[in-house]
């Protein structure tokens, strides 16, 4: 099969960018890792009972439209397809049951969203101790929620996921807030701005007043935690600015300090990426329709910078209308008229962003940690492992990575890059943007070698 | 105004394992060294390649030096003040037919008549005795003792600190972007500088083609990316280093259970960007090697490919001694395997810059061969 756009990714931004480009005759290869369409946030949408529903809220429900209207067009979607590698030459590598496969088209989407940020805590790779995302995806696929967790950190998703929890019946142990003043001062010449979007503003404050109004104790400007217990969490610790100290029993811990891009497929793929000292990531550098560096490869939705799922949902149709512009399937004035929508849609989206990355911009302890606690879960290599290295002379991630093995392991820095990049930015003096991030290698997701030695690759280019 | 150009007894062009092992040789005998890297020390092949330390199956002209090497190998510590990770064994290429081991056979006569022992061929049972996950395929292997790998990154790395330990200067982020003569000496030219020197080496590696041309000579050599792939941790289930007769493959279980494995397949290197592309159809063809080798291997997840970027001459032998103009010595276009050979580049190269004769034959390297 010829495809004219292949997207990988069925969150928002793939789902309605593969709808728009089937509706106006495109071919389109839809590839996404989950068994159903609908992304991190619009996760098992199709499946979910009518109280898991009322629990998640309205704002998930309405995935359900999306999702509908893919499945209406021709699209070729493949559930369950891990994606391991995408070339400049726009070569998609995928793995379905096994089984891997090649293929190739003239455009290629990115749109894997965002991961939730390292949070290198003293403790955190115990058993019982996850991200507040994750614990919302057993909500959502599963309808499992764990009675007597510990919320902690701060951002919008934390409190969503706490006030979803509280609908459904469970109790909270507690809700740690990392949130601390510097950020409200840095956050305040933005409020005009956010202002514009009340409605969400207004649904913050609704998830923070339900989790308020609820018998969850509320712990607010922590400063310091620890996850205590050795085989597994048993509880955490904490300090709060004001000198206050506690300790919580809890088998669950629920740990988030925002999302960041998804980078590892396009940054394999070579695509240039920015950093960013107010989100504190790198960013892919894309244009107003999402087009890279690297010709027909293009990124929507988080994964091109943290926006949320309406905005992924514009900026997926945007990149799609350049294809369709470029395919000859419209022309630029049909393109352009078409854009106009989604362009005040995503500036409606994003207006309210500077304002929720200063307020909620993760505390430097707690991205930067000290001593004996676990940067690479991998490798299992502490924050002494690292420094002694960068000790010797090791001056960037990939150096340090070929020295220390950190990174290498099969979650290729996921976990780690960012906290590797500001221990070496602290201990060298120098700027984040200065220090790069590790080199990202296929496959992406590991992939079993029998796989690789069965997969039809056609001939070797090149051997000795 | 224009900054005073540095001086140096010695300019080193390039700093991989080579260079950084040149430097080492000669800040010892009192020379005021200085090498000059375009990136940093051990960014290309010297810092990502498969870290083999290997007599087993070289090209009889590289026997004697890969022999000498190996004896330096011997005590790491000592050359260097690391033991760099290396780990010796045993080294097998085993074969799958008997045409393979035949050949093998009529190898190891002809090394022992120019009295290298090292080699031997072993059959199935010795094999299946040293590595009971061995396909059944395999009839027999070519075998060594002493044989093993290195951790190369921390090798090259253990080579520089050591240079600057005696005193080499080492700068990394200045590549040279031009050579010419000054009087009798050489000035090098950097975007962050100029030094003037009346003995130039090239260790460039992949670059040294280039390097050699605005020395004088003309060397044929071409950039490929030799590629590798790393599995997850395995329990541990073979000690030796593995290759195989027919085909290249470089197979090892590094300590910490997770098994590296090279193939001699190239993918493609970009000189101009520092860049390589994998290609998937030969990773695909020696990783199929590796399973058939080791049917245990199958179901292991393979959680990292890449490649590095290497020079290769046309007979697949380096480039070893002195230019054709005065001050000018060469050693690169090490063909995908240089690394074992850095610690008696070192020597040679020091003897060679001293005017000493090296105790090694260098002739089959020499820059010469390659004039029409």
């Amino acid at each position: 099969m010829d495809y004219d756009v292949i997207i990988i990714g069925s969150g928002p931004a793939g789902l309605a960018a593969a709808t728009l480009i089937a509706g106006k005759g495109g071919k389109v290869l839809l590839l996404d890792e989950q068994l159903r369409p609908g992304g991190q946030i619009y996760r098992n949408v199709e499946n979910t009972s009518m109280n898991l529903r009322k629990i998640l809220g309205s704002d998930y429900a309405c995935g359900e439209a999306l999702v509908k209207k893919m499945r209406q067009q021709s699209v070729d979607y493949i559930p369950g397809a891990v994606v391991w590698q995408v070339t400049e030459g726009r070569e998609v590598g995928y793995s379905v049951n096994g089984k891997s496969s090649l293929v190739r088209a003239p455009w290629v989407i990115i749109a894997t969203g965002a991961t939730e940020r390292p949070f290198p805590i003293p403790g955190w790779t115990l058993p019982g101790v996850m991200m507040a995302g994750a614990a919302q995806t057993l909500l959502k696929s599963s309808g499992l929620a764990a009675d007597g967790a510990v919320f902690a950190g701060c951002g919008p998703l934390l409190y969503l996921v706490a006030s979803q929890y509280l609908r459904a019946g469970v109790k909270i142990a507690a809700l740690l807030d990392t949130g601390a003043k510097p950020n409200y001062l840095a956050a305040l010449p933005y409020f005009s701005g956010a202002l514009k979007r009340w409605d969400m503003l207004a649904k913050g404050m609704k998830w923070i007043s339900d989790i308020r109004r609820s018998e969850t104790r509320v712990i607010k400007r922590v400063s310091e935690l620890r996850i205590e217990g050795k085989e597994e969490a048993t509880g955490v610790s904490y300090r709060t600015y004001s000198g206050a100290a506690g300790r919580i029993e809890t088998k669950n811990i629920f740990l988030h300090h925002g999302v960041v891009p998804n980078v590892n497929l396009a940054m394999a793929a070579n695509v240039e990426h920015l950093w960013s000292d107010e989100q504190i990531c790198w960013y892919p550098r894309v244009d107003s329709w999402g087009c890279t560096n690297v010709d027909g490869l293009l990124i929507a939705g988080d994964g091109a910078g943290i926006s949320g799922g309406l905005a992924a949902e514009a900026a997926g149709r945007l990149a799609v209308l350049w294809c369709l512009k470029e395919l000859g399937k419209i022309d630029p004035t049909e393109c352009d008229s078409l854009a106009r929508a989604q362009i005040s849609a995503l500036k409606h989206e994003t207006r309210i962003r500077p304002f929720l990355d200063n307020w909620f911009k993760p505390p430097e302890p707690f991205r930067v940690p000290d001593g004996d606690t676990i940067v690479c879960r991998c490798e299992e290599l502490t924050v002494k492992d690292i420094s002694d290295v960068i000790d010797i002379g090791v001056a960037g991630p990939n150096q340090l990575k070929s020295f220390s093995r950190a990174g290498m392991g099969p979650c290729q820095g996921r976990y780690c890059g960012l906290t590797v990049q500001e221990l070496i930015a602290k201990k060298t003096g120098r700027k984040m943007s200065d220090i790069g991030y590790y080199r990202l290698r296929p496959p992406i997701k590991p992939i079993s070698l029998g796989e690789f030695a069965e997969m039809d690759a056609g001939p070797p280019a090149n051997e000795s | 105004m224009k900054a005073k150009a540095r001086t140096a007894d010695v300019v080193i062009v390039g700093g991989g394992i080579h260079g950084c092992s040149v430097a080492l040789q000669l800040v010892r005998r009192g020379l005021k060294t200085i090498v000059l890297e375009k990136d940093h020390v051990a960014r290309h092949a010297s810092g990502v390649n498969a870290g083999g330390v290997r007599r087993l199956g070289r090209d009889l002209a590289e026997v004697p030096i890969a022999q000498a090497s190996w004896e330096l190998w011997q005590d790491m510590p000592g050359l260097v003040n690391d033991d760099c990770g290396y780990r010796s064994s045993r080294y097998l290429k085993v074969a799958r037919n008997n045409k393979e081991l035949q050949q093998a056979r009529i190898r190891v006569r002809e090394l022992h008549a120019l009295g290298f022992k090292h080699e031997e061929v072993i059959d199935r049972e010795t094999l299946n005795e040293f590595m009971p996950a061995v396909s059944e395929d395999c009839v027999g292997a070519l075998h060594v003792e002493g044989d093993g790998a290195a951790q190369p990154f921390r090798t090259t790395i253990a080579f520089k600190r050591r240079a600057q330990d005696f005193g080499a200067v080492i700068e990394q982020g200045m590549p040279v972007t031009c050579l010419g003569r000054k009087g009798n000496n050489w000035l090098v030219r950097t975007p962050s500088g100029n030094f003037e020197t009346p003995v130039i080496i090239n260790t460039a590696g992949a670059w040294g083609g280039r390097i050699a041309e605005w020395l004088g000579d003309k060397i044929p050599l071409e950039a490929h990316a030799p590629m590798l792939a790393i599995t997850e941790r395995m329990c541990r289930f073979v000690d030796p280093v593995v290759g195989t007769l027919g085909d290249a493959l470089s197979f090892k279980q590094l300590d910490n259970g997770t098994v590296l494995i090279g193939g001699g397949v190239r993918g493609v290197a970009s000189l101009d960007n520092n860049s390589t592309k994998l290609d998937m159809a030969g990773l695909s063809r020696f990783l199929k090697t590796a399973q058939d080798v080791f049917p245990v291997m199958r179901n292991t997840n393979v959680v990292r490919m890449w490649a590095g970027i290497e020079g290769y001459t046309r007979d697949n032998l380096p480039v070893i001694g002195k230019g054709s103009e005065s001050g000018v010595f060469h050693a690169f276009g090490f063909s995908a395997h240089g690394f074992q050979l850095a610690p008696a580049v070192g020597f040679t190269v020091s003897h060679l810059v001293m005017g000493e004769t090296p105790n090694l034959p260098i002739k089959p390297f020499a820059v010469g061969r390659f004039h029409v």
